[in-house]
């Protein structure tokens, strides 16, 4: 597997090939602790070439000492891998389905049809203020991957519906996609389901279904 | 090259300063007053550095106080880290404390630190035994009155410019100018205050190298105008307190300030608590007025 290593700010963020192809690249983006490794098995048909991403703290990519994490950063690693591989459909996998949304609403003329998948980090924090536990220490796992800090930050990130449904809303008004986002999630957390009821949504489908549409995009 | 150096009246540089190990992120803290005195805990807000706290620490020490602050990370002489955000800027902050003292302390923050101390002691209400919030007690923004659609439009455009900034984070860095031209960019966020205060603040908060000064607060800390946080949660967390508390708000909005006003939030102050509103000051009470808001702080705090 052909691995490119991309910078984000101090974090080096590794982008693997899982496979060539021809035609509009597909990119996966994997869940909570997981790894691109873990995504490349997903059995998906395909003409173009296959990505995965690493998230910061995740897989091969470098882990920032001190976490602070958020959703937004993890879009922007996102963004970083779709400048070098181009316009592209994206695959995500539980967090990596929310980024794929996010992405999908902040870069819409880039993403071409974004598919969410059930996985680990679906559901995020709580759509509203609630009390923190107090976390004093990550363990004794510093550098390694999964980081800690991404573990605890990203599984509780808060993803309030009205601010996930105007990602949808910039997806639908930006790309010139009919339905940009395809949601096959079985889980449906409060965010998820907001996104269900919003137009140019598509829900009820399967992941090659999906993803044979927005290959005739 | 020896930097060059402003005095102000009042202002005294800490008696102690060290650096802080806070989960790998190194942390510069400072300290003012006797060592064997309680501890009493100062928090900087957004884009500051607790060199702000240079006239206002050393009043709040003479009382008999142990007076901690820090740069949070990104700020000041902290390090620059590779990411920012709400929970690790908490985290570092209880990594601080917990250095000093494990037993429950006052606090006195300032506008983001009042609002991250809020949640601290809304999280952690055993290690914090009276906390004083200086403006730093956002509520529900005023939206500006335009359109849905152009609403989404600036949402859109800040995103992608937030993006776009990320791809080019590695290599910014900070503008470099004379000690006064970075006196007078820093005069824009800071309309109320003296052009000695700024210039000042220069030199303890900004380094001079040989093209000229720079503000020490990490390049790569843009902030996007978006994202799920909504700043009534802190009211909703203000409302909950339990510990003594004293919320202090000036009357004149300043581009730092969250713009909240008297009315946006007494019904969040909490049943331990008051809200003083000072008229006449603006988004930096402590810096505008030492004395009087010292002595109103102590009157509480005893």
């Amino acid at each position: 597997m052909n691995t490119v290593m991309l910078q984000h700010n101090k974090v080096t963020l590794a982008l693997h090939e899982v496979r060539p192809g021809t035609g509009r690249p597909l990119l996966f983006l994997h869940g909570l602790g997981e790894s691109a490794a873990m995504m490349s098995a997903l059995a998906v048909d395909w003409d173009g070439p296959v990505w995965a991403l690493d998230f910061t703290g995740h897989g091969d990519s470098s882990v920032p000492a001190g976490g602070g994490y958020s959703s937004e950063i993890l879009m922007a690693d996102a963004d970083i891998a779709l400048r070098h591989i181009g316009e592209a459909t994206v695959v995500g996998r539980g967090l990596g389905a929310y980024i794929a949304f996010l992405i999908a609403g902040a870069r819409p003329t880039l993403v071409r049809g974004a598919v969410l998948i059930d996985g680990p980090g679906l559901a995020g924090g709580a759509i509203h203020a609630t009390s923190n536990s107090e976390i004093t220490s990550g363990g004794d796992r510093t550098g390694t991957t999964p980081d800690p800090w991404a573990l605890i930050e990203l599984s509780r990130d808060a993803r309030p519906p009205t601010y996930t449904t105007t990602f949808a809303r910039l997806a639908v008004s930006g790309s010139g996609i009919a339905d940009p986002i395809a949601v096959t999630c079985k889980v449906s957390p409060p965010w998820v389901e907001a996104i269900r009821a919003e137009p140019g949504v598509m829900i009820d489908i399967t992941l090659q279904d999906a993803l044979d549409i927005y290959a005739a995009v | 090259m020896t930097p060059e150096t402003r005095s102000f009246p009042g202002a005294k540089r800490p008696d102690r300063s060290y650096r802080h190990n806070a989960d790998g992120v190194d942390i510069a803290v400072y300290e003012w007053g006797t060592e064997s005195n309680p501890a009493l805990f100062l928090v900087h807000g957004g884009s500051d550095f607790a060199g702000t706290f240079d006239v206002f620490a050393p009043l709040i020490a003479a009382a008999g106080y142990r007076v901690v602050a820090w740069d949070h990370r990104g700020h000041g002489d902290s390090e620059h880290a590779p990411l920012y955000g709400w929970d690790a800027d908490i985290r570092d902050a209880l990594s601080v404390m917990s250095a000093v003292t494990t037993k429950a302390s006052p606090v006195i923050a300032h506008s983001k630190g009042g609002a991250l101390m809020m949640q601290l002691a809304d999280s952690c209400p055993y290690r914090i035994s009276a906390m004083v919030n200086i403006d730093g007690m956002p509520s529900k923004r005023r939206m500006p009155d335009v359109p849905d659609h152009d609403q989404s439009r600036l949402l859109a455009d800040s995103i992608g410019s937030w993006l776009d900034f990320r791809h080019e984070a590695a290599a910014s860095e900070r503008k470099p100018g004379t000690l006064v031209d970075l006196a007078q960019r820093r005069g824009k966020m800071n309309p109320r205050l003296s052009v000695e205060w700024l210039e000042y603040l220069v030199t303890i908060g900004a380094q001079q190298d040989a093209d000229g000064w720079r503000w020490k607060l990490d390049p790569t800390m843009r902030f996007g105008g978006f994202g799920p946080w909504r700043p009534e949660w802190a009211s909703l967390r203000m409302a909950a307190l339990t510990m003594p508390f004293l919320g202090l708000l000036g009357t004149f909005d300043e581009p730092m300030g969250w713009g909240a006003r008297p009315r946006d939030v007494l019904p969040w102050i909490p049943s331990s608590g008051r809200l003083e509103v000072l008229e006449g000051i603006g988004h930096f009470i402590h810096i505008e007025e030492p004395e009087r808001v010292s002595t109103l702080i102590l009157e509480f705090l005893s």
